[in-house]
């Protein structure tokens, strides 16, 4: 398994190459420099994962259709 | 039965001709046109077929025919009048109960005249049993259908997502079903979008609503789950989760559904074409995501196990540095071994640093949780004085939701009381 570019991506696919890199540095296959590079990364990725699980608020929206049959994000109506 | 229209027409002349002098009767002086009977017929046809292009009628069936040809010819009445219904055999074919006498249903239809007998009857498209009995047999006959068809089979079930980051709703926007999946979701993983398609649940049009969300979802697209649902009720209100045009909406849905109809004893249609049946809307959500709490237990492990990979690691070189810095018969630079072992060293300090900054940011982000769970959780509320009121099982959250003589019971803390609403 080789080093990866950080990226903004998906909590799914942060938490699955995150599995992967906990994997291979179980495994012990990789050299010490590589070793080192995907600890940092899985650090990172464990970091960006929590970060997300913090977020308070769901984000609460109504699907809506106009006349012509488009569609149309509204807000709630709140009580 | 009606007196046809012809037949109106005549008594009513018969009681001018008695009562009114010729003279006085200004329609029909020989110089004006009076209508002939084919006219004032399609003037009747046109307005009301535009008056009445669908309805929904509730009624007993009466005086109930199949004709040889397959059509289906009755009377719908109740106490103070009727009206003569037909539904063709090609609609009559798609029955899952047979009409009798003295059924209760409710026909879908349009108001059609038939001027060659001068009468207008209920042309039905589609009719729903009221009684208890009869739902239950169509239940079970339309659920054997779709089951020879295949639509409940295993192979057309679809994989729920994981991690989903949007979800669907398609529940009413002021049930209890919409307020208990939000506060479980709130409670159990917030970082979401959540898309509600408001419908109505029960009563007359919700199927076709529920279905016409299904397709406009599909068609909207970004959604990875949908949760389709409603609270608890009789088998009359849960009864659009039973109609065919939904079963066969959620089978052609090509993102995820998740049914969740009623209570956990409740069984729907709905819930067998879905991907996913859970046994209540709550059910539904604690379904479709993951437990942040569980996640950051997850997460934490994480670490700890790269942590350790990574200092097995780091003794194991040392303990070989070491070793051949100690060997007798070693004849490299001395200063490069050193530098291995210093960097060894470094590396290890930097692990550490990084991973003990990041152990603390979960622990936090775990305490801060509990703390909001804490909060959220209703009995705390409930110890300060207030109480939940329930009718039925569903949550009341409005006095207009009352009326005096109901049933109501309010939990309490420590405990739960039946009473009646005096006024």
């Amino acid at each position: 398994m080789s080093p990866a570019k950080p990226r903004k991506q998906s909590f799914e696919a942060s938490l699955k190459r995150l599995e992967a890199i906990v994997e291979s540095l179980e495994q012990g296959s990789v050299s010490l420099d590589d070793a080192a590079e995907l600890y940092e990364e899985g650090i990172q990725l464990a970091k960006e994962c929590a970060e997300k699980l913090k977020v308070a608020e769901l984000k609460m929206k109504k699907l809506a259709k106009t006349l012509d049959g488009q569609f149309e994000i509204e807000g709630l109506n709140e009580e | 039965m009606f007196a046809t229209i012809n037949q109106l027409c005549v008594r009513t002349m018969s009681i001018r001709q008695s009562e009114v002098p010729m003279e006085q009767l200004p329609l029909i002086a020989e110089d004006k046109k009076a209508l002939t009977v084919s006219e004032i017929t399609r003037q009747i046809k046109l307005s009301l077929e535009h008056r009445f292009p669908r309805v929904w009628v509730q009624g007993e069936i009466s005086n109930f025919k199949q004709h040889s040809s397959g059509h289906l010819y009755f009377t719908l009445r109740d106490e103070g009048a009727q009206v003569s219904g037909v539904m063709w055999r090609s609609r009559a074919e798609g029955l899952l109960f047979l009409p009798e006498s003295g059924m209760k249903v409710i026909a879908r239809g349009s108001i059609t005249v038939y001027p060659p007998r001068g009468n207008y009857q209920l042309d039905v498209e589609q009719l729903t049993p009221l009684g208890v009995g009869e739902l239950q047999l169509a239940f079970e006959k339309l659920k054997r259908k779709l089951a020879a068809e295949g639509l409940f089979d295993e192979e057309h079930k679809k994989p729920i997502p994981e991690y989903p980051e949007t979800i669907g709703i398609i529940t009413s926007e002021t049930g209890a079903a919409l307020q208990d999946i939000r506060s479980v979701l709130e409670r159990r993983f917030p970082a979401l979008d959540v898309l509600l398609l408001p419908v109505r649940v029960q009563g007359v049009g919700a199927a076709e609503e529920i279905a016409q969300a299904i397709v406009d979802i599909n068609r909207y697209g970004r959604v990875d789950v949908i949760i389709l649902g409603r609270g608890g009720g009789s088998l009359e209100d849960l009864w659009p989760f039973n109609e065919e045009i939904v079963a066969r909406a959620v089978y052609g849905s090509h993102i995820p559904i998740i049914s969740a109809v009623g209570h956990e004893i409740d069984f729907s249609i709905s819930d067998f074409v879905a991907d996913l049946r859970a046994p209540t809307p709550s059910a539904a959500a604690e379904l479709v995501v993951h437990d942040r709490a569980e996640l950051l237990e997850i997460l934490r492990n994480y670490c700890y196990t790269m942590r350790g990979s990574m200092e097995e690691r780091l003794s194991t070189l040392r303990d070989r540095v070491q070793g051949v810095l100690s060997s007798y018969s070693f004849n490299r630079p001395k200063d490069l071994l050193r530098e291995s072992a210093q960097r060894v060293d470094e590396l290890e300090r930097s692990l550490t640093m990084k991973f003990s900054h990041l152990v603390q940011l979960l622990h936090h982000h775990h305490l801060t949780l509990q703390l909001r769970l804490e909060s959220l959780n209703p009995k705390n509320v409930l110890r300060r004085g207030y109480a939940l009121v329930r009718k039925q099982g569903d949550l009341i959250t409005s006095a207009r939701n009352l009326e005096r003589g109901d049933d109501a019971s309010i939990q309490f803390h420590d405990g739960t009381v039946e009473t009646k609403v005096q006024s």
